[in-house]
């Protein structure tokens, strides 16, 4: 719609561009609200076949493990538009790939298809790779760099995925007799132990890579310090989430058994992620690469959430994907509005910016300390019902990883202290505080960050709903009995 | 009744009401805010004092819950809740009286500052989630405003955060605690694990019949270095002293009268976990003995006069853990009660000196204090002598049930070391006095008497610190510990030689200050000099911030330069050296396109092979193997 409206009518194009995400944001609260918990599974669903001799549907539903993460997505998808409202190059092209990136993103938590959740994915590359590499920065990286790093981790990452979902899809087909390309469906089979390690291993090698697991996180802080803030936004906050998710939905769903074998490695490089990405984030001076590193550490929590194969463990690492993504998105809006005024990101250049922007210092605070697991906050949800669930599987490895809230207090204080407080500097005199609509990602992602760790019920019921009823469709005896 | 007791989470509710106000609304009109906040705690201790009131006539044993479901899953549950028992009743008491004298004196004391409504937001919020704490009826409730208050004094700590010292006192606060909450969460989960519920009255019940020590044991440490970052013991002791960074009523409320003790309460409340397992009961009593001994001995030559009183405090909780690890918790919470008045009062004092000298916190330079600040310094010696443990003041009562209690259950050890610590406590209490408010400095010659709105408070609190005392005298049958006593404990007869040795320790602690600092009979720079090795490891703190920050900046800082390294270099370097090896080789091979047809269409022909080959074998091992 936006590439039909004028160039030179930017304001339109805005417009246009919150309109639509806030219809979106509407819309996935009207999911939220309507979906019916007694009733649990797939409800609101789109069914459309589509290429008959390969199985494929466009087959569209939600269920609870992705209405949190439709609801993050368009909860930041909205105030990443005001994030960037300032945008005044190429506005029209700016805002058509933001929205097809929420789109693309949106479709894959929507897909109940594993080609169209898929294909949805690989939608998703596209606008991210040209949003950076025309509307990033360059810092530490060129953002030239940054975007082909993204780009080709995130390739590399599909490429594997897509070996897993032939071979998973030659394979139910000789069961099944006919073609099929159905999570459902194809979760139904009881697939040789072999094989589903062999396919497991390459969905972790995939997802894992998006979910920036250790050691395929490269790409993750350097990415997030070349792209735009909106991209910073959406990547950080939901795109990334897409891997917790395949790795839930199509790993573990369809091959329990895979999971279960594979599930110590995974959990050992989760601790590598919490402590070691900790550990080189507190050596880091640009504020961009401090979120990107601590956001690698904080999905070591998420992966050893699903790990630890549990449903306590699994809901945590839903409700974290949740909490992670709305606190980096805060993040990075404020970060990208006060490089914007000051042109730099450099901590060491700040100083007391809680005398001149105090609505700005509220908003870094506020992601900080959900960053830092403050209770009353949505992520400690997510921390305290993950190390529930990981203890009783993983003892020590779960005593590292709860070792990493004492990390993350040190760096995320540092930080806030060394940017927001000490003697006012009068070089930032001149910096205006968050006004009009840069005060949008503030409320919005604020209440949400709130609004989930005063009551965390709101969120908690629906997806352990949405676990539950994933793991009780799972073949309780391939998963061991860790329940 | 059930009305007033199933209401009781408006107690906590109102000042978190008047916070969000003041957030979203009050922030421009300071004296609006200043209200608010106030009025809100004025309701929460007349409520609770109501509460207090039916607790305390009940039968003792009487206990009521309530709560609703917060989180909850198969397997984990966790509630807000309200547990009302004689313990939570006396605290709520102490906490909202303190709170609600606190930020009265606060309006004086802080007036003219441009942050006066965020002030008093802190203050709500932190009144708010202390009460939540107090009423807590499950563990992962308590982690939550556990957390929340360590968060006030952290916001309230670096209020004004434009001083490079503020912010620093107040990350060091919250990261110290953060070691502390690291073992207690991790003792949280292991009973979550364990018993499936974190829910007080279902886990003692549970713990009956549960003797695994080998597992109880590392339970009871872990949940025990929870206390030791909140209530500051050795070796998290550190964070405390710099807390005095923020405003004095601060430090009089959250880290003498009310924060600092909530280690103490969370002894007293999992005193059923703790008193099964005795080797974690001789560890608590250690190490609050040896805290009580350490910061006594560093007060003695402190001379910022609220430094004095944070070592001070330090000492004194040490002395409410030692009590709590020996297994005298009535001792231990009756001291607590106590103690909130009178150090309060003394903090609270300490501010209105601070306050009439602008800022001035060096005892030497004050002097004259007593002619000029009359109110101030009567009250302050009041709360000195309740401090010293003088009879019949509050102190010396509490004190004394602590002592008796190391004295009958055979801890002889630690009943002398606890009776040092008293001779010394009086010692530099009387010391700080002498110098203060009777010495010969110059500043305190042009000081004022502080406004009604401050000294009215500080009567108050005189008025309690010598009153308090009573409520667990054996005088009067030990009202206190008929209500609030651990089950089986040992009930000790009164002791009237204890009592005369404790007493004649603190007279002589003040008379040796008063020896030395007021008639000068013993110069106190010839001891200095005698022995000044002592005199700089005392003064330095025992060095340990020194060698904390060493630590700090060698493992911590270290890792991360070493590990940033490894990211850059070698992970990092991984994936460029493999771009940069795809790239030479797509320059090796566009030697191949040489443009020549037959060469294609070889490379065709092979292509073609290859990936037949490769999906026959595919289809082979996926489809028939």
């Amino acid at each position: 719609m936006i590439m039909l409206t004028p160039r030179s009518n930017e304001k339109l194009i805005r417009y246009i561009a919150a309109v639509s995400t806030f219809i979106s944001l509407i819309l996935s609260l009207a999911v939220f609200f309507g979906y019916d918990q007694s009733v649990k599974g797939m409800q609101f669903v789109e069914y459309v076949p589509w290429i008959k001799d390969l199985g494929v549907s466009f087959a569209l539903g939600v269920d609870g493990i992705s209405i949190p993460l439709l609801l993050l997505t368009n909860l930041i998808g909205f105030s990443a538009v005001y994030a960037s409202w300032h945008t005044e190059e190429r506005v029209q092209e700016f805002f058509s790939l933001l929205l097809l990136l929420i789109a693309g993103v949106m479709g894959t938590f929507l897909a109940t298809d594993l080609f169209i959740f898929f294909l949805f994915y690989e939608v998703v590359v596209v606008p991210i790779y040209i949003l950076v590499i025309v509307f990033g920065s360059s810092k530490r990286v060129t953002k030239e760099y940054a975007a082909m790093k993204l780009t080709i981790y995130l390739l590399i990452g599909s490429a594997f995925l897509l070996v897993g979902l032939i071979a998973l899809f030659v394979k139910s087909q000789s069961m099944l007799g006919y073609p099929s390309m159905d999570i459902a469906t194809l979760a139904m089979l009881q697939y040789p132990v072999e094989f589903q390690v062999f396919v497991f291993v390459l969905m972790t090698l995939g997802f894992g890579t998006l979910l920036s697991m250790f050691p395929f996180h490269a790409w993750s802080p350097d990415g997030y310090a070349g792209a735009p803030t909106a991209v910073s936004m959406i990547h950080a906050g939901v795109l990334k989430k897409i891997g917790g998710y395949g790795l839930i939905r199509v790993g573990i769903f369809i091959l329990p058994a895979g999971a279960k074998m594979i599930a110590p490695i995974i959990a050992i490089l989760a601790i590598a992620n919490v402590v070691y990405a900790a550990f080189v984030t507190l050596n880091q001076k640009d504020l961009k690469y401090i979120v990107g590193y601590s956001s690698v550490s904080h999905m070591g929590y998420v992966l050893i959430g699903i790990a630890a194969l549990n449903l306590i463990s699994l809901n945590g690492a839903v409700m974290m994907m949740f909490a992670h993504g709305v606190m980096a998105a805060l993040f990075f809006a404020m970060i990208g509005n006060l490089y914007h005024k000051s042109h730099t990101r450099n901590v060491a250049d700040f100083g007391g910016l809680a005398h001149q922007m105090p609505r700005l210092a509220t908003g870094l605070m506020l992601a900080g300390l959900a960053s830092l697991g403050l209770p009353g906050l949505v992520n400690f949800i997510g921390e305290f019902t993950i190390f529930v669930g990981a203890f009783s599987e993983y003892k020590v490895l779960t005593v590292i990883a709860v070792s990493g809230i004492v990390l993350t207090a040190v760096y995320i204080l540092r930080t806030l202290g060394d940017v927001l407080f000490g003697p006012r500097k009068e070089e930032w005199d001149h910096l205006q505080d968050l006004r009009g609509v840069e005060m949008v990602p503030l409320v919005v992602l604020g209440l949400a960050i709130i609004i989930g760790g005063v009551l965390p019920f709101t969120v908690m019921d629906l997806i352990n709903g949405g676990v539950g009823q994933l793991l009780a469709s799972t073949n309780l005896v391939q998963l061991g009995g860790s329940f | 009744m059930f009305d007033l007791f199933s209401g009781s989470w408006i107690i906590a509710a109102l000042p978190f009401a008047a916070f969000a106000l003041i957030g979203l609304f009050l922030h421009r009109w300071p004296r609006a805010a200043a209200t608010t906040s106030i009025l809100a705690i004025a309701l929460s201790a007349l409520w609770s004092i109501l509460i207090a009131i039916q607790v305390f006539t009940a039968a003792p044993g009487q206990v009521f819950t309530a709560a609703v479901r917060w989180l909850e899953m198969p397997g984990l549950r966790v509630d807000m809740g309200v547990l009302i028992d004689p313990l939570s009743a006396v605290m709520l008491l102490v906490v909202t009286i303190v709170a609600l004298l606190v930020q009265i004196y606060s309006l004086g004391y802080m007036e003219g500052d441009p942050g006066v409504s965020s002030y008093f937001a802190y203050q709500s919020i932190f009144a708010g989630s202390m009460l939540g704490l107090v009423l807590s009826s499950n563990f992962g409730q308590l982690f939550v405003f556990w957390e929340l208050v360590g968060l006030c004094s952290y916001l309230l700590i670096g209020f004004w955060f434009g001083r490079d010292s503020a912010k620093e006192a107040a990350k060091k606060a919250f990261i110290t605690n953060r070691v502390g909450d690291f073992g207690f969460l991790l003792g949280i989960l292991a009973l979550a694990v364990l018993f499936g519920n974190l829910d007080y009255q279902q886990l003692s019940i549970r713990l009956e019949d549960y003797h695994n020590l080998a597992v109880l044991l590392p339970i009871a440490l872990l949940l025990f270095a929870g206390p030791v970052g909140k209530s500051a013991q050795f070796p998290l002791h550190v964070w405390l002293p710099d807390a005095m960074e923020g405003p004095t009523p601060v430090s009089a409320l959250i880290h003498a009268a009310t924060m600092v003790a909530a280690g103490v309460y969370l002894l007293a409340r999992a005193f059923f976990i703790f008193s099964a397992v005795p080797q974690a009961m001789y560890f608590i009593a250690a190490a609050g003995g040896f805290t009580a001994l350490f910061a006594a001995s560093i007060a003695l030559v402190q001379i910022d006069i609220k430094r004095i009183l944070a070592y001070s405090t330090l000492s004194q909780l040490g002395y409410m853990v030692m009590a709590m690890g020996i297994g005298a918790m009535t001792a231990g919470m009756f001291h607590l009660m106590t103690h909130a008045f009178f150090k309060s009062l003394l903090f609270l004092g300490a501010g209105s000196v601070i306050h009439a000298l602008h800022g001035e916190q060096d005892i030497w330079k004050m002097g004259h204090l007593s002619e000029k600040m009359p109110v101030t310094t009567w009250t302050f010696v009041i709360g000195a002598l309740a401090l010293a443990g003088i009879p019949p003041l509050s102190g010396f009562w509490s004190k004394d049930e602590i002592l008796l209690g190391a004295f009958s259950s055979g801890h002889l050890f630690l009943y002398a070391l606890g009776s040092l610590v008293a001779f010394m406590t009086a010692f530099y209490m009387f010391r700080l006095i002498f110098v203060a408010f009777f010495g010969s400095g110059t500043e305190g010659r042009h000081a004022h008497e502080s406004p009604p709105v401050m000294t009215g408070p500080l009567l108050i609190l005189a008025v309690l610190s010598v009153v308090a005392g009573f409520a667990g005298s054996p005088l009067t049958g030990n009202v206190f510990g008929h209500y609030i006593n651990a089950p089986g404990a040992a009930h000790h007869e009164m002791n009237i030689a204890i009592m005369a040795v404790s007493s004649l320790l603190a007279v002589g602690g003040i008379l040796l200050a008063w020896l030395i600092y007021q008639k000068g009979i013993i110069s106190h720079q010839e001891l200095r000099q005698r022995f000044s090795s002592i005199y700089e490891i005392l003064y330095h703190k025992y060095y340990i911030d020194e060698l904390y920050a060493r630590l700090v900046a060698v493992f911590i800082d270290g890792s991360a330069r070493v590990l940033e390294w490894v990211d850059l270099k070698i992970v990092n370097g991984l994936v460029n050296g493999l771009a940069g090896f795809t790239g030479w080789s797509g320059k090796q091979l566009s030697y191949t396109e040489n443009g020549q047809v037959q060469t294609y269409a070889l490379y065709v022909f092979t292509g073609a092979v290859v990936i037949l080959v490769g999906a026959v074998l595919a289809v082979y091992y996926t489809v028939l193997a």
